[in-house]
């Protein structure tokens, strides 16, 4: 999206309800700011988020998705942020061999006490989408720009 | 060879093992050879053929064969059988309706490398040998079956048979014929000459659904693109989104299951390479969480129903 | 056509000094199914309820937006709400505008455009929606207490004492667990077997408890209010119902020198052994490592002195199957093994100990009858060291661990004061990085320590210790002296870290419990729900949760028998309707999800299916135990068919909202 000549990244982040929505909640009770391109979308885990969803956000117009559950062995379900990781493991490689860049996609693992961790991750995030730009390719993929 | 599979096709419906025999048949050409279920010797007789143009894979076939009742008869070449325990494995097939022939098979040739060797015109000849041999328009032309071997053929990851009741031919061996270096080749190149390359496969899609009607791992009782409450419904090519990354869940639905038979390219009618979409997620499964074979054999947990605690991250970009 | 009320917070200025609630309201009320759309100072308030209550009669609304606080605030307060007004409490959504937009931003205007962004996400969530109704599950109402020292006996007798069957597991042949082994109690001095053992009689004769002693969990399936857990009985060779206790086999065995682990090897026993005098269950066990007879089948004294003929060799492990209702886990703790602190020499010299050792050779039962002699030579020592932190508060690296172990700054001053006491003529230097001392009577009892008794406290860490000529060289930094000092100990004292027993780690994945990364139970939550475990039903106790003395072990005990009862005491539990559903019609088979279930909350089923032309097909299909699945979901991504979807959180419900805010 561009604002006044500026590019806005659309960002979706996905977090799980146990550790990263209130990780997100707590860097709120803090006041710890991050830019508001990001746009958080409550899952009950990560193991929740379906490849589907990561790339309905990309073709709807975000420029990047960003999952954020419990850490590995703290998942409240016990084991779903471990299929997270194989299955965004392997979507994220493909989405690279795809052509599309690698950093519109993350995995980060914030915990409910980290409300620093998810500000500090969600301005980092913003910054890397916005120095890459608009994503196109996804759009793209399947049209020939002739 | 193919005089075996006939006598051993009506030995197995003679003596009542079975009362169907999947075979392949001749169709409209001599190289569009399909998939028939025999009923009777007379039938198998005449039609059911075993040569250089049986690329199609059964194993699909036999899960709606084995819930008719009675028992068929299939025969399984040694990549088809791999796609077979994989089914089993997923309990899409009852095994104990099916009677598996496996069958060694010394590849299977690709209809358009042949004309491409010149090879025009054709009227009929011998496809079952070494050496093919084809009475043409301009007269008698031979060539070497390794010469004009389908792709998925030439880079054929195993002459195993997995899984059989009777064995026909010999029993073969796992090989290691560089069937990654395509996609390695694409790993190396740019992200944006990358990119090119798959808008330019991807642009010729038309969305026929063939690959996905073929495909062994796709056989979902009702496919999410057929489904208008999965949020990504599209019968044909009608919205952006899905019929842009239709391959990609695709592949995606059948990472980890997918054995990698090769029937997606071999029947896409614009020749897209889609056996590249699903060999680089078998390549980096084996690379990352060890080396997984799907329907090698019928225990193995399958990779993304299965995890380790020290599972690396996903990778991370240059930039972030 | 849902009817959708929209109802935007101010939370006071919280939400609105960042965001234009009376825009948003505005902007919001032109969405789609949106047929009313106000502001509010409180929501949350009882006139902020009144004004959701009235509006959803009024207006006749199907289903309601509130704009506000995060939902893990206030969902349940506005499901409540909803549910009074006549609809579905499941019909409600949240859109967090105060934790993830006002407080993070200060803009207004950027604040209110992502709070309209998010309002609208939350409206095509709720369009979506489906009314959901919580189930039920019947509770078993009894009680499972995983681990036998004093916080899992002291739940058991608080359970058993409001009525509920309750059954011990304990992995050695007596209940007691660490403090039968502990001489004297901080800071009081009074002695732990005093204390201990009457409870450990009173769990043995309590009618409601059971003890399953030398027994292991084996396996758990199940949920909250219907677990079914197999404890494996380890065979003791000798028969419980027929042994007295009588000791007659202890003292004639001929197999003396087993390493006595009562007393952590500091002497020996038979191989037939009762690990103390007062063990509960009193019965003899065989040591299958040690006994003759077990391993080459030539012996058999022990059989013939039994009177009761409670010796059978051929024994075997026996699988006992039980239901409970909840399960408390109160599996303690270990102190960790020393052979990485080669630097005290614990390996090197017996007289190196650890303090759990110490309190062995001080305790009246112990090896030395209570007389504090060294371990080498039997002579009384006259210097003594304690080293401090032994592998506590170790900073990254494998050695050690990276948190307080809580105890041992009071039992060190114990030790130290105890030693004083009755050896006046022994010289007591405690080498510290800090003395911690919180908690009821402790500093007080650390300064008479120091004061009244003499004892040398040191602020620094030991360098080194060297045996030499029957002596330990200490050399230690004394940090507040500024010197370096060397002290010619006869015994050096390590204060080891304790880290949770080995047992925990496996257990904590029958349970599909969550563990911290140095294997301690993690709690519901740490401030708010300090004995529960995140997974329902599962109740922690004692040191598995995190270092603690015996008075915080014991209330924390307490704190979980009632919970524990809490739970008991209800008939029934409702259930969470936010659970995973497969479509039968749509479903493979193909166990995918199966897998992936951490609960075992799928099974499959073959059912018929109508054909095409009048035939029937037999299906494999997966069928979901509402009672059983917990929500998180990974079947519905492992299912390729999307037969599986999440209530609450379905495939089309998270698309909408992903539209919403990608638009």
């Amino acid at each position: 999206m561009q604002v006044n000549g500026q590019f806005q990244p659309t960002i979706v982040a996905f977090c799980c309800n146990w550790c990263s929505y209130a990780g997100a909640d707590l860097s709120g009770t803090n006041r710890l700011q991050y830019p508001a391109n990001v746009k958080i979308i409550r899952i009950p885990c990560s193991c929740r988020l379906n490849p589907m969803f990561i790339l309905r956000a990309f073709q709807r117009g975000a420029d990047g998705v960003i999952l954020c559950g419990c850490h590995p062995g703290d998942c409240h379900y016990t084991t779903g942020n471990y299929y997270a990781r194989r299955r965004m493991t392997l979507l994220f490689n493909m989405l690279e061999y795809l052509g599309i860049e690698r950093d519109r996609t993350r995995v980060e693992w914030v915990s409910a006490a980290e409300g620093a961790k998810f500000a500090a991750t969600m301005n980092d995030f913003v910054e890397t989408i916005t120095r890459l730009g608009e994503n196109k390719r996804l759009e793209d993929l399947r049209c020939k720009s002739k | 060879m193919q005089e075996q599979v006939r006598a051993k096709a009506i030995e197995l419906l003679q003596s009542g093992t079975c009362d169907r025999i999947l075979g392949w048949k001749t169709g409209e050409f001599f190289y569009d050879v399909t998939p028939a279920v025999f009923t009777t010797v007379e039938e198998i007789e005449k039609d059911l053929v075993y040569n250089a143009f049986c690329g199609a894979n059964f194993s699909k076939y036999l899960i709606a064969e084995s819930r008719k009742g009675g028992k068929i008869g299939a025969f399984l070449k040694p990549c088809d059988t791999y796609s077979f325990q994989q089914l089993l494995k997923e309990h899409r097939i009852w095994r104990e309706n099916t009677y598996i022939v496996g069958l060694s098979c010394p590849g299977m040739c690709d209809m358009d490398k042949i004309r491409e060797a010149g090879i025009k015109g054709v009227t009929g000849g011998d496809f079952t040998g070494e050496t093919l041999s084809f009475e043409t328009l301009y007269g008698q032309q031979e060539i070497a079956r390794e010469a004009v071997l389908a792709e998925r053929c030439k880079f054929c990851k195993s002459k195993k048979l997995v899984i059989f009741d009777e064995l026909l031919g010999e029993q073969g061996e796992e090989r290691e014929t560089g069937r990654f270096d395509e996609v390695e080749r694409l790993e190396a190149m740019t992200a944006e000459e990358r990119f090119a390359f798959w808008q330019q496969e991807l642009s010729k899609c038309i969305r026929c659904n063939a690959c996905r009607n073929v495909c062994p791992a796709c056989s979902c009782e009702k496919c999410v693109f057929d489904n208008p409450k999965s949020g990504v419904e599209n019968k044909a090519a009608a919205n952006s989104f899905e019929e842009q990354l239709f391959h990609v869940i695709r592949a995606f639905h059948v990472a980890g299951r997918c054995t990698d038979c090769g029937e997606c390219s071999r029947v896409c009618p614009q020749h897209i390479p889609l056996h590249l979409l699903n060999r680089k997620f078998i390549k980096d499964i084996n690379e990352i969480y060890g080396p997984y074979q799907a329907g090698a054999d019928p225990d193995t947990r399958p990779p993304l129903l299965n995890f380790n605690q020290g599972d690396p991250e996903p990778k991370r970009g240059d930039v972030g | 056509m849902q009817r959708i009320g929209v109802f935007v917070c101010w939370c006071g200025s919280n939400i609105a000094a960042t965001v234009d609630v009376e825009a948003v309201a505005e902007a919001l009320s032109h969405e789609a199914g949106v047929v009313f759309s106000t502001n509010y100072q409180y929501m949350c308030s009882q006139a902020g309820q009144e004004l959701i209550q009235d509006t959803i009669r009024e207006q006749k609304l199907t289903g309601v937006v509130i704009c506000s606080c995060s939902p893990r605030m206030h969902e349940n307060t506005f499901r409540k709400t909803c549910e009074r007004a006549g609809i579905n409490p499941y019909m409600v959504e949240i859109a967090n505008i105060r934790e993830q937009c006002s407080w993070i931003h200060k803009d207004k205007a950027v604040g209110t455009e992502k709070a309209i962004i998010l309002g609208r996400a939350a409206i095509a969530k709720v369009l979506l929606n489906a009314p959901l109704t919580a189930g039920t599950s019947p509770v078993v109402k009894r009680a499972l207490v995983i681990g036998g020292g004093i916080a899992g006996i002291q739940t058991a007798l608080d359970i058993a004492d409001a009525g509920f069957p309750v059954d011990i597991v304990e992995k050695e042949p007596t209940i007691g667990g660490k403090m039968t082994q502990i001489d004297k109690t901080f800071p009081t001095l009074d002695c732990a077997a005093c204390i201990l053992t009457p409870k450990m009689v009173d769990a043995a004769q309590n009618e409601n408890i059971k003890i399953y002693a030398y027994s292991q969990v084996e396996a758990v399936k199940g949920f909250v209010g219907n677990f079914t857990v197999t404890i494996r009985r380890k065979a003791r060779y000798v028969d419980e119902t027929k042994c007295t206790g009588c000791g007659l086999c202890t003292e004639k065995c001929p197999q003396k020198k087993v390493p006595n682990a009562f007393n952590l090897g500091l002497d020996t026993r038979r191989a037939i052994y009762i690990p103390f005098a007062q063990a509960v269950p009193k019965i003899a066990t065989i040591d299958a490592d040690y006994c003759t007879m077990l391993k080459t089948g030539k012996c058999g004294v022990c059989s013939k002195v039994c009177t009761a003929g409670a010796i059978d060799y051929k024994q075997q492990d026996t699988l006992v199957e039980e239901q409970y209702g909840a399960i408390v886990v109160a599996t303690g703790y270990n102190p960790i093994k020393l052979d990485q602190f080669d630097e005290f020499a614990y390996s090197q010299s017996p007289d190196v100990v650890t303090s759990l050792e110490l309190e062995r050779l001080m305790n009246a039962a112990g090896p030395t009858g209570g007389t504090l002699l060294r371990p080498s030579d039997k002579t009384h020592p006259h210097t003594l060291v304690f080293v401090q932190c032994v592998g506590s508060r170790c900073d990254g690296g494998e050695k050690g661990k990276p948190y307080c172990s809580k105890i041992c700054c009071m039992y060190t001053a114990k030790h130290a004061m105890l030693i004083r006491e009755k050896y006046p003529d022994t010289e007591v230097y405690v080498f510290y990085i800090d003395v911690r001392t919180p908690g009821k009577n402790f500093d007080e009892f650390y300064r008479r320590a120091v004061e009244e008794y003499g004892v040398h406290y040191i602020k620094g860490m030991v360098g080194k210790v060297t045996p030499q000529n029957g002596k330990l060289y200490v050399q230690a930094a004394d940090l507040l002296g500024g010197q370096q000092l060397k002290i010619e100990a006869d015994m050096v004292v390590l204060a080891a870290a304790i880290e949770p027993d080995k047992s925990a780690r496996p257990l904590a994945t029958m349970l599909t419990a969550s563990m911290d990364t140095n294997d301690f139970f993690t709690e519901a939550h740490p401030k708010l729900r300090p004995v529960e475990s995140p997974t329902a039903g599962i109740f922690l106790s004692g040191a598995c949760q995190g270092p603690k003395d015996i008075p915080e072990t014991v209330a924390q005990a307490g704190a979980a028998a009632s919970k524990v009862i809490g739970l008991l005491v209800k008939d029934h539990l409702t259930c969470n309707p936010c659970v995973a559903e497969s479509n039968e019609l749509m479903c493979n088979g193909c166990s995918a999800c199966e897998k992936v279930c951490p609960y075992g909350a799928i099974s499959y089923i073959d059912k018929d299916f109508r054909g095409p032309g009048r035939t029937t097909l037999k299906r494999r299909v997966a069928q979901v135990n509402p009672a059983v699945c917990q929500g998180c979901g990974a079947c519905t991504v492992a299912c390729p068919s999307g037969a599986m979807d999440l209530k609450g959180f379905s495939n089309a419900q998270i698309m909408a909202e992903v539209d919403a805010i990608c638009k």
